[in-house]
């Protein structure tokens, strides 16, 4: 074989702790290495003219670039190997940046590590193989999972481009946490006025499904064919006979239910419409309070229901979908604010969070938008908000920032003074962060228009004096204690991951950082991909953002499905494992530690047996591999020989 | 019945005295074992702290590693203070950086595996609130008593691991365990003032001040302590805050043990009831010999 080293300088990134030529020189020593250099960006256009001019010139049948992380830009090269006529798999990557030049500034032993690792990289081109993929039909469905704002922008988006959608959502309503907003800044403009449609739309359109109350339960498959199981959760009403009238609502005599949608502001009954705006506008019993599941006597609502549609003995449906993508958009939740028990989040009444305070502003609210605080059903003179309340701090474990506090607090209060213009409100904050468009404008209309007084600094104590309460806090820019007395206080909580998001990435084979966020494939360059092709991300699950900002994502997302599905067919990857049937003895000991069902028994003639890999099937991970007694079994580009003439190349 | 080393500490040899005859009999009352450390000696707190760290830990350490020689692997102090200091031993005992010097200036075999507790942890957890219900002889009538942490017993949080920081309930609990009447009380974990009760008077003055008339707003006729140092500040200097405060507060500052204690119908004078500078003997009030009257609990 005629094999080609490229010694990529990466600028000084690499040439600044590695002697590049010296590598290049070493490599060029090596059996059947005929062309060996050193270029300064080896990914850049003529970095990659230089490499194809070499093939022809020098007739290469092989390439081993020394670069970065192959994550980084493999397929960049064996894209570039292969328009100068090579196999894409006659390509093999040093990582000599992150695994050398990066992490070590001894330059003569980074030197040494780099050339080693070049060597490797040769020893296992010399036994590797043109490989040929082949093509498997897409099917051009794509299912979102989250029914928030950005999970239905990009259903929304999907299903304009001519997609069928299967849209997957966790509560009986779509419309996540925007639908529980009143306003929404900059522009304060009524949330569910400019969500409603939205949502409508999502029931409207003939090419999307719409799965509520249910859940995924388990995913497999690959990009272009994935098999979806949704869990359908028994609701008790029949919603294909249910019309939301809301009889059954009306006469349910449990009626001391927590009030979810309402953050526990109000009661709600054991069957529930969630909110006047749901999608779907269908009845749901809560099992935990129904007097019928409870004390197994009542049956009201089967008896009012004018089309008969509450069933008792309704159970869990799974239901099989068939997708070719998935959009992840399962938003987030809140810190809850007992942790800090010097602000007495939970044991106070009149100490709320940033979303009780949305639904008390909210004309469909507890309080029919009139604000009153919850212990006494007064109007507040006075009203405190803490920013920060679970983000920033590294003491709760959350250090980062939850980027749209500062700007609801700034809307909350700015609404607060036009519902009542004699209240005054009070801010404790740390920083206020407002870098989007318009966005510290805004802030400052809350200070300079609307008199909001903002004091930095943070809160110490919150305890109640009569029937207020005490906020006791530092002013940090003067340097004096505060005391505010308040009516009511608003505790800004942070956002956090929602709950099952990492069981939820377990099933899509993605993954999540320490707080649970889904990881995006690349943080400046691919935000919306994740690592497992096929699998995209939109809104929040990804990290803390606004509305804006998701419905941006939501929007990428589906043009990435888009992309994807331009395509009648897409190339599997031929990185699978292969039967030698010549060797196979027929344990069938790879069938049992298959963990993707990727290998079945082949009838020969005469009835004898032996194992075989369905391509589409198989992920590459070479389990059967290592299991394989005779080592009949080969996982193609990772093979023993490959792996040994490595292993070899390092130790002699 | 369970063996546990008692590190009693110096405030509790003198003007806390009270706290360590109530810590005692409360523990034999319940069948607790106290061993007291044989030939202990000082915890290593302010003066050694303040001019070697190392120093401070290997006197708190050596009095763990007679504890362990002991044979316990619990001990208790009731002293924050004390605690503080013993946890800071077993924290350098583990620290692989310090682990050695430390052992080399203790010089005698320790594993670090004791466990450093408050009494407050051993009556919260290791007793419970529920067992502890259970031995309750005489219950409270109708006393109502505020509980007063300080800064030091849940603080800081990863090193205390006990209760909540910022609003602790284990004296709550306790408390009303026996039958008392506990309000929420805000100021529970407020500064007392610490040790600015020998340089700045007025500081202590100020800042007791403030915790005592809240526990007045709030219904409250006594507070319940569980360090020697905020005991000291609130009760033996509330002379001085009724000077600086221009009040006449006369509010009993108790031991949580001495609260317990009556209940377990230890006698007073066991207790050292008569050791307080403001008087407490409404604790023996029981509710046929007073008139019911209306609390307002605030
Ligand atoms: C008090 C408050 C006020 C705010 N005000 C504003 C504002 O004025 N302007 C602004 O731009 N932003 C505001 N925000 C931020 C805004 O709420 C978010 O940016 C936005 O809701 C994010 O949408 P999302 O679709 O990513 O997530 P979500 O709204 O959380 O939607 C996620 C959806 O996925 C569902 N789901 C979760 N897990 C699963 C699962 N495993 N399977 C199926 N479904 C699942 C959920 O039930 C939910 O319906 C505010 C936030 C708060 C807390
Ligand atoms: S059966 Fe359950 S949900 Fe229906 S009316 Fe009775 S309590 Fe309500
Ligand atoms: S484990 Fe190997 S030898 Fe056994 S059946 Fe599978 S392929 Fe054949």
């Amino acid at each position: 074989m005629r094999i080609g080293v490229f010694v990529c300088q990466c600028g000084t990134n690499i040439a600044g702790t590695v002697d590049t030529q010296e590598v290049a020189r070493r490599a060029g020593n090596l059996p059947d290495v005929a062309y060996a250099t050193s270029y300064m960006y080896t990914c850049s256009e003529p970095g990659q003219q230089e490499i194809q001019r070499a093939i022809r010139e020098k007739n290469l049948q092989g390439v081993v670039v020394a670069a970065c992380s192959p994550r980084m830009h493999e397929p960049t090269f064996r894209r570039a190997v292969e328009r100068a006529g090579l196999n894409r798999f006659m390509f093999e990557m040093a990582n000599i940046r992150e695994h050398v030049s990066w992490i070590n500034n001894d330059r003569e032993a980074n030197t040494r590590k780099a050339a080693e690792l070049v060597e490797m990289a040769v020893a296992k081109l010399r036994f590797n193989q043109p490989l040929f993929s082949s093509q498997i039909s897409v099917n051009k469905r794509v299912m979102v999972i989250g029914g928030g704002v950005a999970g239905i922008q990009a259903a929304l988006d999907c299903s304009d481009g001519g997609l069928d959608v299967v849209l997957v959502e966790r509560k009986s309503s779509i419309g996540g946490k925007m639908a529980q907003l009143d306003k929404t800044f900059p522009t304060v403009d009524c949330s569910s006025c400019i969500l409603g449609p939205k949502m409508v739309d999502v029931v409207q359109k003939d090419n999307i499904t719409l799965h509520a109350a249910s859940e995924v339960e388990s995913i497999s498959g690959y990009v272009g064919n994935f098999t979806v199981e949704v869990r359908k959760k028994a609701t008790y009403v029949d919603w294909t006979a249910c019309t939301g009238c809301g009889a059954c609502i009306e006469k349910c005599p449990s009626r001391k239910v927590p009030d979810v949608f309402n953050e526990n502001l109000a009661n709600a009954r054991a069957i529930n419409i969630p909110f006047p705006q749901a999608i779907p506008k269908k009845a749901t019993i809560n099992r935990d309070y129904c007097l019928h599941f409870t004390k197994g006597k009542c049956g009201t609502c089967q008896k009012v229901c004018p089309t008969g549609a509450v069933n008792y003995e309704m159970q869990d449906e799974i239901v099989t979908e068939q997708v070719g993508a998935i959009i992840v958009a399962t938003g987030y939740d809140l810190f809850d604010a007992s942790v800090y028990g010097e602000y007495g989040g939970g044991r106070y009444a009149d100490v709320i969070s940033g979303i009780q305070y949305e639904r008390i502003l909210s004309a469909s609210g507890p309080f029919g938008g009139h604000i009153k605080r919850p212990s006494d059903g007064k109007e507040p003179k006075d009203i405190v908000f803490i920013a920060c309340v679970g983000s920033r701090d590294a003491s709760v474990g959350r250090p980062y920032c939850s980027g749209v506090c500062c700007m609801y607090i700034a809307k909350q209060a700015i609404l607060t003074r036009d519902h009542l213009p004699d209240t005054r409100v009070w801010v404790f904050y740390m920083d206020i962060r407002a870098p989007g468009k318009n966005y510290d404008e805004f802030v400052r209309r809350a200070q300079e228009e609307y008199g909001v007084q903002y004091i930095r600094g943070r809160v110490g104590k919150v305890y109640p004096k009569g029937d207020r309460m005490v906020v006791q806090g530092n002013d940090t820019l003067l340097g004096v204690q505060v005391e505010v007395e308040a009516d009511l206080v608003v505790l800004a909580t942070g956002i956090e991951a929602s709950a099952g998001a990492r069981e939820l990435a377990e099933k899509l084979r993605i993954s999540y950082d320490q707080y649970g966020f889904y990881m995006e494939s690349h943080p400046k360059l691919r935000p919306v991909e994740t690592n497992t092709a096929g699998v995209y991300l939109a809104g929040v699950c990804q990290g803390p953002k606004d509305i804006p900002s998701s419905v941006a994502m939501g929007s990428a997302a589906a043009a990435k499905v888009q992309a994807l599905f331009s395509r009648d067919t897409i190339e599997t990857n031929p990185q699978v494992a292969l039967v030698n049937e010549r060797v196979c003895i027929s344990c069938g000991k790879c069938i049992q530690v298959c963990p993707f069902g990727a290998i079945q028994w082949k009838e020969l003639r005469g009835g004898i047996r032996k194992a075989e890999v369905l391509p589409s099937v198989c992920q590459g991970c070479g389990l059967c591999n290592a299991t394989c007694p005779p080592k009949a079994i080969q996982l193609q580009h990772a093979t023993d020989n490959q792996i040994l003439a490595e292993v070899n190349a390092l130790c002699a | 019945m369970k063996r546990i080393a008692y590190y009693q500490g110096c405030s509790l040899e003198g003007l806390a005295s009270e706290y360590d005859i109530s810590t005692r009999a409360v523990c034999d009352a319940l069948g607790i074992e106290l061993i007291e450390i044989p030939d202990w000696n000082c915890c290593g707190s302010s003066p050694a702290h303040s001019a070697d760290p190392l120093l401070s830990s290997a006197l708190a350490g050596r009095n763990l590693a007679i504890a362990e020689a002991e044979g316990c692997d619990v001990v208790m102090t009731p002293c924050p203070g004390c605690l503080k200091s013993l946890k800071g031993a077993l924290e350098t005992c583990h620290d692989p950086q310090q682990c050695d010097a430390f052992r080399e200036i203790l010089g005698m075999p320790f594993e670090g595996r004791i466990r450093a507790i408050s009494v407050l942890e051993l009556l919260y957890k290791d007793v419970g609130v529920d067992a502890l219900r259970a031995q309750v002889q005489k219950p409270y009538a109708d006393q109502v008593i505020v509980p007063y942490y300080g800064c030091l017993l849940t603080r800081p949080p990863k090193f205390a691991d006990f209760d909540d920081p910022e609003n602790p309930v284990s004296m709550d609990r306790l408390l009303e365990a026996v039958g008392v009447t506990v309000p929420d009380f805000p100021y529970k974990t407020e500064c007392c003032g610490a040790t600015y009760g020998v340089t700045r008077n007025d500081i202590v003055g100020k800042l007791t001040g403030r915790i005592l008339d809240m526990a007045l707003r709030v219904g409250a006729e006594a507070v319940a302590v569980a360090c020697p140092l905020c005991q000291q500040n609130l009760d033996l200097r509330q002379a001085q805050v009724n000077r600086h405060m221009n009040r006449t507060f006369d509010l009993p500052v108790v031991y949580i043990t001495q609260v317990i204690g009556i209940a377990l119908g230890i006698a007073p004078k066991e207790l050292g009831l008569d050791k307080l500078f403001v008087n407490a003997d409404f604790l023996l009030r029981s509710a046929r010999e007073e008139e019911p009257q209306a609390k307002t609990i605030g």
